[in-house]
């Protein structure tokens, strides 16, 4: 990726970020953290995660958040009062914010690879070796492609099918519980 | 990338949105006021042209009246540009941008063409070749719900408020719809890249109407057995199209009767022209998208495909040039056949419509995604395991439709 986009994408990030707290009205809220989201997903496709920077947004940004705008609007939430700053809060928070950023600076500084890693036709091909030869995924990588969605994929039922499965029915019972509470409900 | 590169981009950019499908969305509303009056014994308008008769002459010269859309927009233009008291400023401004930007943001992955070549440099006639083709429209298309959201939410009053609530629950909904029924197409291309999915069935038949270029792994069979998830599909995902551009007969966010006008009640001018600009908008995306993955994109089909793209004037290649007429022709022709079911089909009631994508589109779309899976899979599978799937599908179907009857059974009286 681009340096420029790096910036220029993590800035609407920061800025999403930033606003979620420093806006009163819960509206103007959800909608930094959409900015935000949508910063975020930028840096993901500038990664070449095509996939997780789309799902990023259709599922976050598209749906999730879609439904928190929803039930601001329907509680129609007043702005929030600016409440007393008592200190004990802030300097707890500030503490925190100091020992996350020691510990990036001290993860920053020990990083062996400061430069980009490239992600050369030569590197891609080398990893086609790693799959079935008649496959998409060795296919796109011998072209010099990144065939993420197929990668994911792959990995997701090979790998780890098991937990994708019990996820699977987690979903499912978290389903069935929404329907049977809010029948209850209606009773 | 060189500057020659990026001049390209930015021609292919401004030319296919701007050129190509922007003023199809002028045209669309031409369309849509003459096809409607065709059906309902109209003339439609048939007037804006030249008036020669002011000077002096027998006749006027009017285009069919091609140049009202024209004209519509000069008089949006130069209206009133008014914004009420009560609206929530910043996000009443917002709100119309939101809704157009999307749909037009989603027509770089759209492949207008078969590639075309000048002096040997092949040139796709799409923007943005990702591999991740409809999964970036369905992403970036469901950024639109916002618009309709705060628009009806920031105009600060009731009827446009009702409307925003009611679009956006409809979206959400019918993108699961959405999502889900587009699976099985997936699964049979094995591949989200939409100028590759194209080119398969440029070859190998449309998903409709698989008719050519069989071969060893394409057999006649195999793709006519595909045929039936691919119909349930396209009509599972052609109605949600509906739905989400808010067309009739789903067009309940903007209720005349009940409404006053929706979600747009409280805006004039230029603003209000962006709502609609932005529903055409979705509407000639939808159409391309659902030619692209159902009905062959740009191919002409029969097999002619491959000499089209042969076809050259010396070292220039312009068959994709007569594709993209033919994507064009197609889409129009598509155009048509929203602005016909608008006309036709009366519309339906919000928990009628809440019903049908919940119930019916969301079980249907799971239901098919099974059946195109056993499909798709039979010729590596045993004969016995093809056998206990295809029970188990049957049972699967039985279950859900038993227990769709079962739970509309007793209907409830709702508390206060």
């Amino acid at each position: 990726m681009p340096s420029y986009l790096f910036w220029l994408f993590s800035t609407i990030m920061l800025i999403g970020g930033t606003a979620v707290v420093a806006f009163r009205n819960p509206v103007s809220s959800a909608l930094s953290v959409v900015t935000c989201f949508v910063g975020l997903a930028g840096l993901f496709i500038g990664l070449s995660a095509f996939f997780v920077g789309v799902i990023q947004i259709l599922v976050y940004t598209g749906a999730v958040m879609v439904l928190f705008v929803f039930i601001i609007m329907l509680l129609d939430l007043k702005d929030e009062e600016k409440p007393s700053k008592p200190l004990l809060p802030i300097a707890a928070g500030l503490a925190l914010v100091a020992a996350f950023l020691v510990q990036l600076i001290g993860i920053l500084s020990n990083s062996p690879d400061m430069s980009e890693p490239t992600l050369s036709k030569a590197t891609l091909a080398a990893a086609a070796a790693g799959f079935p030869a008649d496959g998409k995924i060795a296919a796109a990588l011998q072209l010099g492609k990144l065939p993420d969605v197929h990668l994911i994929g792959n990995t997701l039922f090979t790998q780890y099918n098991l937990p994708l499965q019990i996820l699977g029915v987690l979903l499912l019972v978290a389903t069935v519980g929404v329907v049977v509470l809010s029948n209850k409900q209606a009773d | 990338m060189d500057l020659f590169q990026i001049a390209i981009i930015i021609t292919k950019i401004v030319v296919l949105t701007f050129i190509v499908v922007l003023p199809l969305v002028p045209l669309s509303v031409y369309f849509e006021r003459r096809f409607s009056a065709i059906i309902q014994d109209r003339v439609g308008p048939n007037r804006v042209g030249i008036p020669f008769t002011l000077l002096g002459f027998k006749k006027d010269f009017h285009f069919f009246g091609l140049i009202q859309p024209i004209a519509d927009g000069l008089k949006l233009f130069l209206k009133e540009d008014f914004t009420p008291d009560h609206v929530r400023k910043a996000f009443y401004w917002l709100a119309p941008a939101l809704t157009v930007v999307p749909a037009l943001i989603t027509v770089c992955v759209v492949p207008f063409g078969s590639p075309i070549s000048i002096f040997g440099h092949a040139e796709k006639l799409l923007v943005a070749d990702l591999d991740i083709g409809p999964l970036f429209v369905f992403s970036v298309a469901s950024l639109s719900v916002y618009g309709i959201t705060l628009a009806g939410w920031s105009s600060n009053s009731k009827f446009p408020f009702i409307g925003g609530v009611r679009s956006t629950a409809q979206m959400i909904s019918y993108e699961i719809a959405l999502g889900l029924s587009i699976v099985p197409v997936l699964m049979y291309f094995g591949d989200l890249n939409l100028s590759n999915i194209v080119q398969q069935q440029a070859d190998h038949g449309w998903l409709l109407l698989p008719l050519w270029g069989h071969d060893a792994d394409h057999t006649l069979t195999s793709k006519l057995l595909f045929w039936f998830p691919a119909a349930i599909a396209f009509l599972i995902f052609t109605i949600s199209i509906f739905a989400e551009t808010n067309r009739m007969p789903f067009d309940l966010p903007e209720c005349e009767t009940e409404l006053v006008g929706g979600y747009h009640t409280e805006y004039s001018s230029m603003k209000f022209a962006m709502f609609f600009m932005g529903e055409y908008a979705a509407m000639v995306i939808g159409s391309a998208l659902i030619i692209t993955l159902f009905l062959g994109g740009w191919s002409i089909g029969f097999g002619l495909d491959a000499e089209v793209a042969k076809l050259h004037i010396g070292d220039f290649y312009f068959g994709g040039f007569i594709h993209m007429g033919c994507f064009l022709t197609k889409l129009i022709a598509f155009i048509l056949f929203f602005i016909l079911v608008r006309w036709t089909v009366p519309r339906f009631r919000y928990d009628q419509l809440m019903k049908l994508g919940w119930v019916v589109f969301f079980e249907a779309a799971l239901i098919n995604v099974f059946l195109a899976a056993l499909i798709v899979a039979a010729p590596d599978l045993e004969k016995t395991i093809i056998g206990i799937g295809a029970i188990l599908l049957v049972v699967l179907t039985a279950s859900v439709i038993w227990v769709a009857k079962v739970s509309e059974e007793t209907p409830k009286t709702l508390r206060a």
